[in-house]
């Protein structure tokens, strides 16, 4: 009775997983193992690529000034992770432990601009920051500052967005685990003697680390890459890797430096997705323990 | 946190948390209706900016190019996903982790490093940019989403069920529409609202294969910014934001009934 079942289940392999791994092959994997290709290549005269096959394009990212545009995004991308976890936690705990009749609703307030185009939130910021913009006019009229402050296209400006546009990716995370952290083990802290903030430091900040870990991960990955943020609120004045990328491909057509440069974020990412990976199953191990 | 004075000190800072996330959305909705072109003061209540918009012949055609793409690319994505998530629900078979990898890759990489891949790939194969690439490009992003939350559906489903029906003489065809689908169509749905408003709202994948006369709405938001601030925009970002939290709104509904 089996042999002709599983015949009838393979087919059912083949129409199931089939169209997904075609599709995916061709439109996710040969895209990136086409952009690996390319970042060994020449750039030609007419913008093209050509042959000889070359390190030149890896090589050139080491120059001070590209390597000044990386460390640049990982700074700005890390303040935002910082800031979004300083300003997400303790908004993630209040909501964790408000009234459960409340606590859909206070979700929904966040997941509205979660899904709200980020474009949108990043022009709602101009709106207010600009010269001629809002917080200017109110502080003006109010007679506080007799010329307009310079908010916007500059770094914080650019930090500003980031964190508006990246802190529902923390609190989400930070929700979940905060959420499923048992009361009884922050009452058996207290009733052993502990202060607030040694139960915080040696209980709750521990037990919600995979949330802080997941949220930072969130944050900081599309932080490094955004280039709207810093194309429409710093000016000229920040370039980040996501800009650098765009502006090879877009404006110099130098598509070899830029598929190099995409490999070179695509391995960072890697290499911080890998080490997450490897210290959420340390501590798994260290709970099993 | 037990005393009162730690609760209102709480629920202060949620309170200015709440205020720094809609704020900016608050004023780019109040000013959408501000007669005033070129300042931040408020001389007056008008719609003149949306009569103004819904004239605007280039925003109502990104507005077609969104919605199209939107939907092609929601319905084969779902297709697509709702069918790997059953596979892979049901079926054990070689290289089930590679895909698995290549599932959650597209959701973890830098969403530049995507739209310039594929831009690559469509010059490289010579396809000219425009629907075709953009729709082909919003299933890609968008299928992985799909299995996820289709997956996550199928989990608490008894594969017995599922056998019982084969063994009573049903083709697995038969028992996917008539046993699994039912249970998992809610997981189907959220999956399909997840897709369109992916799509709807993307901007650096579709920055890279859109072509000159498909520009969705984004795309055309993002010209109009770098142009300058003008109220229309406000207007255009208003009616997103609306179209947003109903999807918003009906997806939440259909995760609370589930529940």
């Amino acid at each position: 009775m089996a042999p002709p079942k599983r015949l009838v289940r393979d087919y059912g392999k083949t129409w199931t997983i089939g169209p997904i791994l075609i599709w995916m092959t061709a439109l996710f994997l040969l895209p990136l193992i086409l952009i690996f290709g390319v970042s060994f290549f020449t750039r030609s005269s007419f913008g093209g690529i050509e042959a000889p096959l070359t390190l030149e394009n890896y090589v050139r990212f080491f120059d001070p000034l590209y390597l000044k545009i990386l460390w640049v995004s990982c700074v700005l991308a890390f303040f935002t992770t910082a800031i979004c976890l300083v300003l997400g936690y303790p908004f993630a705990y209040i909501i964790a432990r408000s009234p459960a009749s409340w606590r859909n609703i206070l979700m929904l307030l966040i997941i509205v601009p979660f899904w709200t185009n980020s474009l949108i939130r990043t022009y709602a910021w101009i709106v207010l920051l600009r010269t001629e913009g809002v917080i200017n006019t109110f502080l003006l009229q109010l007679g506080i500052i007799s010329q307009p402050l310079p908010l916007l296209y500059n770094e914080t400006a650019v930090l500003i967005g980031l964190v508006y546009t990246m802190l529902p990716f923390m609190v989400l995370p930070l929700y979940a685990s905060i959420e499923k952290l048992d009361r009884s083990l922050l009452e058996a802290s207290a009733d052993l003697g502990a202060r607030p903030l040694q139960t915080f430091w040696k209980v709750t900040l521990p037990l919600t680390a995979p949330g802080i870990m997941a949220g930072s991960l969130l944050v900081f990955i599309p932080s490094l890459g955004l280039f709207f943020i810093p194309d429409l609120m710093g000016g000229s004045k920040t370039v980040l890797i996501g800009n650098l990328i765009k502006n090879q491909f877009l404006t110099a057509r130098d598509w070899p430096f830029g598929s190099a440069s995409s490999i070179i974020l695509m391995a960072l990412t890697l290499l911080f997705i890998t080490a997450y990976i490897l210290i959420s199953k340390d501590k798994e191990g260290k709970e099993l323990i | 946190m037990r005393s009162s004075l730690g609760q209102k000190l709480s629920v202060l800072y949620a309170s200015l948390v709440y205020l720094f996330l809609y704020m900016p959305i608050a004023i780019l909705i109040l000013y959408s209706f501000n007669q005033s072109k070129l300042n931040a003061v408020w001389t007056g209540f008008t719609f003149d900016w949306y009569v103004k918009l819904m004239q605007n012949s280039d925003v109502l055609d990104a507005m077609k190019t969104s919605l199209i793409v939107a939907l092609i690319s929601t319905i084969a994505a779902t297709m697509i996903g709702t069918l790997a998530a059953v596979g892979m629900y049901r079926y054990h078979f070689r290289g089930k982790t590679a895909l698995d990898a290549m599932l959650y890759l597209p959701i973890v990489i830098p969403e530049i490093v995507m739209g310039i891949s594929m831009l690559a790939l469509f010059a490289q194969l010579q396809v000219p940019l425009g629907y075709l690439t953009l729709i082909a490009a919003h299933i890609t992003f968008s299928v992985p989403f799909v299995v996820v939350v289709v997956r996550a559906r199928l989990a608490g489903f008894d594969k017995s069920i599922e056998e019982a029906a084969m063994d009573l003489g049903a083709t697995p065809w038969q028992t996917f529409v008539k046993v699994t689908m039912p249970v998992i169509a809610p997981g189907i749905l959220a999956s399909a609202l997840l897709a369109f408003t992916l799509s709807i709202d993307d901007v650096i994948i579709s920055f890279f294969v859109a072509g000159p006369a498909s520009a969705t709405l984004p795309l055309k938001i993002f010209s109009m910014v770098k142009f300058g601030v003008t109220p229309e925009i406000n207007a255009l970002s208003t009616l997103m934001l609306a179209v947003t939290l109903v999807i918003v709104i009906f997806a939440e509904r259909l995760r609370m009934r589930k529940q």
